[in-house]
Formats: structure tokens, C-alpha cells, sequence
């Protein structure tokens, strides 16, 4: 099948405008029939819940966190990208496309991007009025600062919270709309299932994590705001909370998911120290402006970072990439990384870390300028590690943080299944094969506070609310089959606990369908992933009870999903026969080891349906074509 | 706007807050008049005859902190009684890190002074404690009230009586006086390390300055 | 190092509770303290033994989620730093932990030492944001905000939600908490005109949410991850003493 993104014809700039006025409204005063179920309550979701209760809609919101406040969206460190050109440095909405677009590869939909582009200038507006405390210059004036990808400063922040206090911007939003009754909020209640009503997607199956117990909750769509998969990896930047269970439930249920081996690892994270390690703590990529990164030029260099003179240090991302130096994208820092630490000159005690010194700008911009800018970020390397980033180089590796892929929409943000609406890190649409920096924010927040509210009426307009209640069959029977689930993995009360195996199968992912992907080590990835499967249904322990709060089971169930999702992904990746943004084939490289794209065969997006338990999933093309930018080799020499 | 302040948590604090500023200015007034002592007689039974001569204005002023006392022992005792309910379960293990001895037993050290002022009335004012030096008139023919003070303070035991309650009076201004001035808004990241040091050292001065009385009466150091 | 742990356990929030004493052996002293417990948990599960709940979600200090007392003080005894961001370096072979929930009546005990705390989101609900709906907003730069009064926001903005000062508060009070979202507010244009209402809502709130009232022993602020300052409490005093002007 062709998958058709229902973009709009027209030119680029007039796609967004154009299919605003063509979709479809709703009586202000139907509005209040509909009831809209919104799983998550990141930036996406929170900022959805709150515009679609504003516009008069009925909405029940979930989270599986205690607090609506929490989601991960509020550990995104750096800043939000918008084309102001508040710097009169030459940005513009195109070249905030066009960045964008290239810097995902060119495996992005041209149109979404450049709606996201012209919608970022809207949503700093939306934040200022709401009181989100951005950082300003001593005029009053909003103040930005350049990012990773970018040669423009585009990127508004809010110390190093910005994320925080966006998400605390909508989530403030949302909770006026709490307060006046039109969005319902359900805390530490979990998706398990999706329920499709002839084949459209009308509600969801949830557990209440306190309880235990499971409710069906009908709606007249579903949206799923429920963040990416990087814990496919065990260890990963997210929380230990984020999982994948809502969107590879919506996979199971008939929903294409695509490009799920776009994945990204953030180039500046702490080390790992131990087998303990629980996640990884990422520092912003902002660090990179003033912090120049490098590793000792010799191998098995022991000596301290102090004692190696700069004739002996090697600046290699300076090296390799005289423009962009250490403002290389995230893919190409990573695997500069890997590959000194492979080469063997790794510093720490584990030799997986390279140096980020900021001896030099110290030095030129004084401590005071350098802890102003960064003070939270020294401050947290210091607590973990236990060193004093100022006097001693930091040391940082990279770590899986955001995913590119996710459920296939097409421009209206609707899955292929009719009433599914999927957005923010959960879709796959705007950041093709690799997100620069400070552009997650942006689309989750574009997403839920512009795009969704204007393209769900189109849907809505065409169905008659409360049609479909919660006493249906299917529900009853998805109900049954989440039961059946849980009591199962209690029943198995076996020798490995949950996190043995979420180890286990984030060894194989890292190792295997990591930062630098063969056909070899795929294959071998989708040889050991369906063992490790069986395996976990015979011997997992889960302790406890069904009806009670049970953290063990609340983990099984999401490990249940990645088990079958890592063997997805990993098929995804061995399937894509090229590199491409954050997923790197080593079959696939220029002379200088940079990412070789096969334009002629793989320009498309490969979504994925799935074909029932034990049957290989087919794979489904919605080509990409680009009319308004010149595919190219990405460079950034 | 009263029915406002009572419903409103912060509203309660500013009835404490106010209420106790206008008790600490009560104290600093009493101890400035009482220090008239030290003139002799001519100093403080002057000052108290002047005092008896102000008539219904004298009323006027003891009426109204009575009312103050009475707001701010009413409203204390609510306020402690709902923080307890708010902590219904203490901690197997607790540490201090910034509270203090003061600001933790502000209802105990309210309700001593309590008792303590009701005794001080007794003493001084309704004069029923020792009723045979406490009524006698001077040779101007006004209440001898010099002889009254020094006679008591001669007495061992009601010095101590005075100064445990002076004890007391230390640590609920040394709390007390920080305590309205946040809640009166005056703090910012200046005023709050400078208030949190003036607090208690206001408390010494009132402390020491009350204590010398008897102390000083005590020792012998006060002749008529 | 090998550390002894007494941990409150508490089947759900009808039953009755009581410390428990767990042994912990070959504690590495990098790892985190919710790794410690993580350990001790694998141990428990492999033995047969329920294993301790508590709440953590992003562990890396920003979330909000994560709420143990740590031998009597809410996060432990680190300044600014939540209990996930405790490391195992601070603590000496052979000590002795305490680890309880955080304690209010405003934070029921859920099981072991997770608390429910929406009354603090009850409290934003009542009033902590600005009326402001999507689409209505001007361009950001035509609304020009002093850098210092942005700073000052953002300090107080920088709240976490994460409930230590009312756990912390002999009186069970979530003035700290309140007192950071109105002053951030209050103290930018955007947040001026409704000021005067929302910090009488939302004290009121507080209340009604089973908090206590502050009496200003400022043990929020020791124990606050992020080192919320006293003075936005102040703020709020002075807000509300604005409002009565209205």
C-alpha cells in the first residue's frame, strides 16, 4: 500500500493556511457533546488537553505519573527553536524548515515541517503570555542563543529548564481547564489497550496503578501524546516510567508504525558508572557552544586530563568539522564519540567518555559568565559524578534520548486509523531520521497547541458524538484481554526479575541496533530478541498482586511490549539498507566514515503494520518528495 | 475585610502578626517607663501617678491591649491547633535544620507569658500578691509604687519567677519578631539574613533591659 | 559499604504501618540512593518478598516525583538536591538509614513511601496561572520584562513540585509551594492582573487541602531541591496584603 499524508496542494507557504480554512468546524455549541480521551501529558498532551478543553470540548486526560506535571517533557534542559529572527541574523520560517529538513536527512514530510516552522514564532507568544519566565536581555527583550544544527540564534530558553517551564506553562493551562470542569484528569492510570469500534479508534482500556483495577473510558477519539521508546534501551535519558505499551498497543491494533529505527543518541551525557546504573543523565547539548570537546590523541591514555598538553589532546569534532567544530549535529557528535573510545582512547574509569573542557572559555569568558550560563548543569555533573566540572574536564558519552520514529500520521496529526490521533515524540512526522536540538519542544508544543485543535474538527464534524458508550462489546473484551495479560506475567513467577530482563534486552539493543547498525548485528539482534521473549513469558518473577499498587507489574506489562517492539525496530533498521540521520548502517559510509544516504531507494517512509502473533509485519511506503529543497549530502564540514 | 482576613491563611498570620507587633511595642513602652526605677522614687512614682492621671484614656489603651492579647492568644491557639491536625504523624526520625528551639514551642512560651502576665497583674497591678508593701502612698501622697518594686525584688523567689518569664519572653520575640516581619511582606534576600539576626538580638535587649530591674534591686543597686 | 535500612512499610492507606530493618550489602558508593534501594528491591523480589514501593520517574532531579525522608529530612540531608540525585558517597560504611514518606495530612500514604499529592494540584487548579487561551497572545517582544523581574521569576518558577516543604514543615504547611507560583507570577506583566485574586484562591486553597499555616520556621527552604528562598512567602504576604486593597 501507498500510504497518502493528505497533504494539501498549494505552495509550501500557503499549505497550513489553505487547509485551516478548508476543515472543518463545529457548532460552538456541539462542541461540549464530544468527549476526546488524551493518554499523556507531556508538552504534546498537556498542551492539546488544555486548547481542545478552551474550544469547548469535552476532555478526559491520562497519566500514568502522579502529577500531570511530571511527564519528561520536563527534563528537556536547552531551549526552544522558533524563526523570530529576532536577531536579524538572517533566519526566517524557510530556513527554520529548511534546517530542520536537512538536519533529519531529508526523511521528513516537507509540509509538516514548514508548518512546524511557521507555527514556532507562535508558540513563544503562547508561552510569554502565559508567564513562562524566559530568559531576557538587560533591554527586556527576549534573549536566544544558538544551538546544535543551527548557524542562527533561534533558540529561547529559560535557564537550563526550559522544557520545565514550558511544560509547566501548559500544564497551568490545562489545570484552568480542570478547574472549570472541562477536562477530567486521571493520575497514575496507565493505557493498556486501545478499543476500535469498526474500525476507529473511540477509546481506551486503562489501569488504575493504585488500585489495580481496569476501566474502559469511550470517547469520540482517541489521542495519544504518550513520548518516545528510547527505554527499548533499558538505559536511556527518559524516565524510567516512559515506555512504548500505548503506541505498540495502537500498532496491534492495525496503526502503521513508522521509521522506528530513527532513533537518536545525545552526544553529552554522564558516563555510566557501574551495573547498577539505573539511567543516564543528559546535560544540555548547549554546553557545546562554550565547551570544546576532545580525547587524548594516544591510546590507553591514563594520565590525568590536566596532565595531557594540548599538542598530546585530540579536538576531534574541531578536527573533522572546521565550520560547525563542537556544534556537529547530535548523530555525527555521538558517533565521533564511539569511535574514539573504540579506537580505545576513552578517559574514565570504564574508557567509555571523551572530555568537555571549558578550561579555554573559563579562561576567556571568565568563571562567573560560564556559571551563569550553565551554573544548574556543573552543578548536577557535580552531584553525580561527584567532580567539580569547572576545574577538571567533564566527562560525557552518548545515550539513547529521543525518537524520531513512532505511529504514522498524515498531516492532520490522524493515524491511519480513522478517530487515532498521535502527537509530539509519539508520531513519527517532523524530524525525518535525526531532531536537531531544541526542536523537540517546539513540536510537541506546535502539535498540541496548534496543529491538532484545528485538523480534529475535520474528523469530529463526520461522526455523532457519544455514539459509541463504554458498554460495547469491545470493550468488554479488551477489558478481558488486558486481565488475561496481567494475571499471565503473574503466574509466571520464574527466576529473573523484570529489570534482569529489561538489562538484558537493552544490552542487545545498544550492542546491536545501536549508533552504528550492520546487517550482522541486526540480524543477530532479530535472532536473540524473539529467545529473550520466551524466555521472559517462562521465567519472569513478577511479585504481588493484580488488584494492588504493583510497581513490579507495572513494568512487566511495558516490558512486555518492548520485547516485541525491539524486534520491530530492529527489522526497521536491517530493512533501511542506507544511513540516514540517527540510524547508521557501517555498510553505508562516505571514506570519512559520514552517513551515505541511498536517496534513489529508501527516500520514503517505511510504516509498518502489523499482520497478527508470529507473522512478519508488512511494510508500508508513503514516498517522500521534495519540491522545495535540494536533497544534498548533509554536511557540516 | 475582617471576615475576609479570618477565613484566609495568611490572613490569620497577619492578625498574629500585627497583634504581636503591637505587644512588642506595648513591651518596649512598658520597659521604657519602668526604667524610671532607676531615678527612684521621684522617677517611677511620677511616671505612675501621670500615668493613673491620663483616666478613660488609660482605659482606652488597656482596653486595647487586652483586645491584641486577646486576638493573638485566640488566633495562636487555633492556628497551633489546625498545623497539628495538618501533621497528623511525626517522623520515626526527625532533624531540625532550620526551625529553632523558639519557633518550634511559640504556643508553650505564649501560654507561660500568659500566665505569667496574669500573675504580673496580680503583682503590680491588682496588688493582691503582697498587699502589705503594694498599697502604701509616698510622701507627696502618691501610690508608692518604688517601694512596692524594690520590696519585691528583694524576695529571691519572685526575682526568679521574673527572670524565667523574661527566659521565656527571649525566645517568643526572639521567633516572634522575624515571624511578623515576613508576614508583613518586609523580606527580600537582604532583609532575611538581617532580620533572622536582629530578631533575637531585639529579644536580649528587651531581656536584659527588663532583667536589670530586679537584678540590679537584687543586689542592693537601687536606693530611693 | 554495607548499610542497615529502616524503612516505612504500609500495605495501602487503610492499614496500619511500621518501620522495617533491611540490610544492604556492597553498596557502591556511586550509585544513587534510588539505586541503592533498586539493589536492596532485586534482593527482596529474588527472596520471595514484596519489594519497597516508592515514587521516582526521571531521576534526574527534575521531575518532581521522587519523595523519601531521608533520616529525617525530605531528599536527605543534601542541600538542593533531590533524593534521586542523592549519591551513596555521602554516606559512611555502617550507617544506619532511616527512610519514611513524606509526612502530611495533606499526603496520604498510598503504600510504603509513595504519598498521594494532588491537593497540590488542587491548589494550582484553584488559581496558579495565567487566564490566557491559545491563539490569544501578542507577539512575545511587545511585552518588554525588566531582566531582573524575569530572573526573579524564574527563581521562583524553578519549583519542582515535588511536596519537601510541606513534608519538611512542622505545621504540614505548602506555603513555600504557593508562595513560589505566586510570586512567579505576580512578579511579571502577564501575571499582574489577576494577582490580586489568585493568591487569595489559592491560600484558601491551601487550606481547604488539609495544609497547615505557615509560622515561618523556614525549614521548607533547608529541605527545598531546588533552594527555593523564604522571600517568595514574603511575596505572597505582600500580594495578599495588596489584594485587601481591592
Amino acid at each position: 500500500m501507498i500510504l497518502d499524508g493528505k497533504v494539501p496542494s498549494g505552495p509550501l507557504e500557503q499549505k497550513w493556511e489553505n487547509h485551516v480554512h478548508d476543515s472543518r468546524l463545529i457548532n460552538p455549541a456541539n462542541k461540549r457533546k464530544f468527549r476526546i480521551i488524551v493518554v499523556g501529558t507531556g508538552l504534546a498532551g498537556a498542551s492539546a488537553a488544555a486548547s481542545l478543553g478552551e474550544l469547548g470540548f469535552n476532555v478526559d486526560v491520562f497519566c500514568y505519573q502522579d502529577s500531570s506535571r511530571r511527564a519528561h517533557s520536563i527534563a528537556a534542559q536547552g531551549g526552544i527553536n522558533a524563526a523570530k529572527n529576532y536577531r536579524n541574523d538572517g533566519d526566517s520560517v524557510f530556513r527554520l524548515f529548511h534546517d530542520t529538513i536537512k538536519g533529519g536527512d531529508f526523511r521528513a514530510r516537507e509540509a509538516n515541517v514548514y508548518r512546524l516552522a511557521q507555527l514556532s514564532g507562535n508558540i513563544i507568544d503562547q508561552c510569554v503570555a502565559q508567564g513562562v519566565p524566559f530568559a531576557r536581555d538587560y533591554a527586556g527583550y527576549l534573549d536566544t542563543r544558538s544551538f546544535g544544527g543551527a548557524l542562527v540564534q533561534r533558540t529561547f530558553y529559560a535557564r537550563g529548564q526550559t522544557g520545565q517551564q514550558l511544560l509547566l506553562g501548559a500544564y497551568q493551562a490545562l489545570s484552568r481547564q480542570i478547574r472549570d470542569g472541562k477536562v477530567q484528569v486521571h493520575t497514575r492510570t496507565e493505557m493498556v489497550d486501545l478499543v476500535l469500534v469498526q474500525g476507529e479508534a473511540k477509546g481506551i482500556i486503562v489501569r488504575d496503578m493504585v488500585s489495580g483495577g481496569l476501566s474502559a473510558h469511550a470517547g469520540d477519539c482517541v489521542v495519544l501524546a504518550t513520548g518516545g521508546y528510547s527505554n527499548v534501551y533499558y538505559l536511556s535519558t527518559n524516565a524510567k516510567g516512559c515506555n512504548v505499551t500505548a503506541a505498540f498497543r495502537a500498532y496491534k491494533k492495525g496503526a502503521l508504525f513508522a521509521n522506528p529505527c530513527y532513533t537518536q543518541i545525545h552526544p553529552t551525557c554522564i558516563p555510566a558508572s557501574g551495573h547498577y546504573q539505573s539511567k543516564l543523565t543528559l546535560m544540555s547539548e548547549s554546553l557545546r557552544n562554550d565547551g570544546r570537546i576532545w580525547a587524548p590523541g594516544g591510546k590507553g591514555d591514563k594520565r590525568p586530563p590536566s596532565e595531557i598538553p594540548d599538542a598530546e589532546r585530540d579536538y576531534y569534532l574541531e578536527r573533522k568539522y572546521p565550520t560547525y567544530g563542537n556544534l556537529a549535529p547530535r548523530d555525527i557528535a555521538s558517533r565521533a564519540a564511539k569511535e574514539a573510545c573504540d579506537e580505545g582512547r576513552g578517559v574514565g574509569a570504564t574508557g567509555r567518555g571523551v572530555y568537555l573542557d571549558f578550561a579555554e572559555s573559563i579562561q576567556r569568558l571568565g568563571k562567573a559568565a560560564i556559571e551563569e550560563r550553565y551554573g544548574n548543569l556543573f552543578e548536577m555533573y557535580e552531584r553525580i559524578t561527584g567532580e567539580d566540572g569547572y576545574s577538571t574536564p567533564m566527562r560525557i558519552y552518548p545515550a539513547p534520548h529521543y525518537t524520531m520514529g513512532g505511529l504514522w500520521v498524515d498531516y492532520n496529526l490522524q493515524s491511519n486509523l480513522p478517530g487515532l490521533f498521535v502527537i509530539g515524540e509519539a508520531n513519527f512526522s517532523d524530524h525525518g531520521a535525526n531532531r536537531l536540538g531544541a526542536s523537540a519542544l517546539m513540536q510537541g508544543l506546535a502539535d498540541g497547541y496548534f496543529v491538532l485543535p484545528n485538523t480534529i474538527g475535520t474528523y469530529l464534524a463526520g461522526t455523532s458524538p457519544g455514539a459509541v458508550q463504554k458498554d460495547r462489546d469491545e470493550f468488554q473484551a479488551g477489558m478481558a484481554e488486558a486481565g488475561d495479560r496481567v494475571a499471565r506475567l503473574l503466574s509466571i513467577n520464574g527466576r529473573k526479575t523484570v529489570d534482569d530482563f529489561h538489562r538484558e534486552l537493552g544490552h542487545i539493543m545498544w550492542e546491536d541496533v545501536g549508533m552504528a547498525r550492520s546487517e550482522e548485528s541486526l540480524k543477530r539482534a532479530l535472532a536473540e530478541i524473539p529467545k529473550l521473549r520466551s524466555e521472559f513469558w517462562e521465567s519472569v518473577k513478577v511479585p504481588g498482586e493484580a488488584a494492588d499498587f504493583n510497581q513490579e507489574l507495572e513494568k512487566a506489562l511495558r516490558l512486555a511490549d518492548f520485547l516485541e517492539f525491539g524486534e520491530l525496530l530492529a527489522l526497521d533498521a536491517l530493512h533501511r539498507d542506507e544511513s540516514c540521520g540517527g540510524h547508521f548502517r557501517v555498510e553505508h559510509q562516505t571514506e570519512e566514515g559520514e552517513a551515505l544516504r541511498h536517496d534513489d531507494k529508501f527516500s520514503f517512509v517505511a510504516a509498518w503494520e502489523y499482520k497478527g502473533n508470529g507473522k512478519a509485519p508488512e511494510m508500508h511506503r508513503e514516498p517522500l518528495t521534495f519540491e522545495n529543497v535540494k536533497l544534498a549530502v548533509r554536511s557540516y564540514k | 475585610m475582617f471576615a475576609k482576613l479570618f477565613k484566609n491563611s495568611v490572613g490569620r498570620k497577619l492578625i498574629m502578626a500585627a497583634t504581636g507587633l503591637g505587644m512588642i511595642g506595648f513591651v518596649v513602652m512598658h520597659l521604657l517607663g519602668n526604667f524610671s526605677i532607676f531615678l527612684g522614687p521621684e522617677g517611677i512614682n511620677v511616671y505612675a501617678a501621670r500615668l493613673q492621671s491620663l483616666g478613660p484614656l488609660l482605659w482606652v489603651a488597656r482596653l486595647g491591649i487586652l483586645a491584641m492579647a486577646a486576638f493573638h492568644i485566640t488566633f495562636g491557639i487555633w492556628l497551633t491547633l489546625e498545623n497539628r491536625r495538618a501533621k497528623p504523624e511525626a517522623y520515626a526520625v526527625r532533624k531540625r535544620q532550620a526551625s529553632t528551639f523558639g519557633s518550634e514551642t511559640m504556643i508553650y512560651s505564649g501560654l507561660l507569658l500568659l500566665t505569667f502576665v496574669v500573675f504580673h497583674l496580680l503583682h503590680f497591678t491588682l496588688r493582691v500578691i503582697f498587699p502589705e508593701t503594694s498599697n502604701l502612698i509616698d510622701s507627696a501622697g502618691r501610690a508608692d509604687v518604688f517601694t512596692m518594686v524594690t520590696e519585691s525584688f528583694r524576695k529571691f523567689p519572685v526575682v526568679v519567677i521574673y527572670l524565667a518569664a523574661m527566659a521565656v519572653l527571649f525566645f517568643h520575640v526572639g521567633h516572634g519578631f522575624k515571624s511578623l516581619v515576613q508576614t508583613i511582606g518586609l523580606n527580600n534576600d537582604k532583609t532575611l539574613p538581617l532580620f533572622g539576626k536582629a530578631s533575637p538580638l531585639l529579644a536580649l535587649v528587651l531581656v536584659l533591659g527588663y532583667i536589670s530591674i530586679p537584678m540590679l534591686i537584687l543586689f542592693g543597686l537601687v536606693k530611693g | 559499604m554495607n548499610l542497615t535500612l529502616f524503612v516505612w512499610r504500609q500495605k495501602n492507606a487503610k492499614e496500619k504501618g511500621r518501620m522495617e530493618r533491611y540490610e544492604a550489602h556492597d553498596v557502591d558508593p556511586d550509585m544513587s540512593f534510588l539505586e541503592m534501594l533498586d539493589v536492596v528491591n532485586q534482593d527482596l523480589i529474588h527472596n520471595g518478598k514484596e519489594p519497597i514501593a516508592f515514587d521516582h520517574d526521571c531521576r534526574e532531579g527534575i521531575c518532581g516525583t521522587c519523595s523519601l525522608t531521608v533520616n529525617g529530612i525530605p531528599h536527605g540531608e543534601q542541600k538542593r538536591t533531590t533524593v534521586c540525585q542523592l549519591h551513596m558517597r555521602h554516606f559512611k560504611d555502617g550507617d544506619s538509614i532511616y527512610i519514611e514518606p513524606f509526612r502530611a495530612r495533606a499526603f496520604p500514604v498510598v503504600k510504603d513511601l509513595v504519598v498521594d499529592r494532588q491537593a497540590l494540584d488542587t491548589v494550582i487548579q484553584s488559581g496558579g496561572y495565567v487566564s490566557v487561551s491559545t491563539g490569544e497572545a501578542q507577539d512575545g517582544n511587545t511585552l518588554l520584562i525588566p531582566r531582573h523581574d524575569a530572573e526573579y521569576s524564574m527563581d521562583a518558577a524553578e519549583c519542582i513540585g515535588c511536596g519537601a516543604c510541606v513534608a519538611a514543615c512542622p505545621n504540614g504547611s505548602a506555603m513555600l509551594f504557593v508562595g513560589a507560583k505566586v510570586a512567579s507570577l505576580a512578579q511579571l506583566p502577564q501575571g499582574k492582573v489577576e494577582a490580586a485574586q489568585r493568591v487569595c484562591v489559592m491560600t484558601e486553597t491551601m487550606l481547604d487541602q488539609g495544609f497547615g499555616n505557615c509560622s515561618n520556621h523556614y525549614e521548607c527552604e533547608a529541605a527545598c531541591p531546588k533552594g527555593i528562598s523564604v522571600k517568595f512567602i514574603a511575596k505572597l504576604n505582600r500580594e495578599y496584603l495588596k489584594s485587601l486593597k481591592e
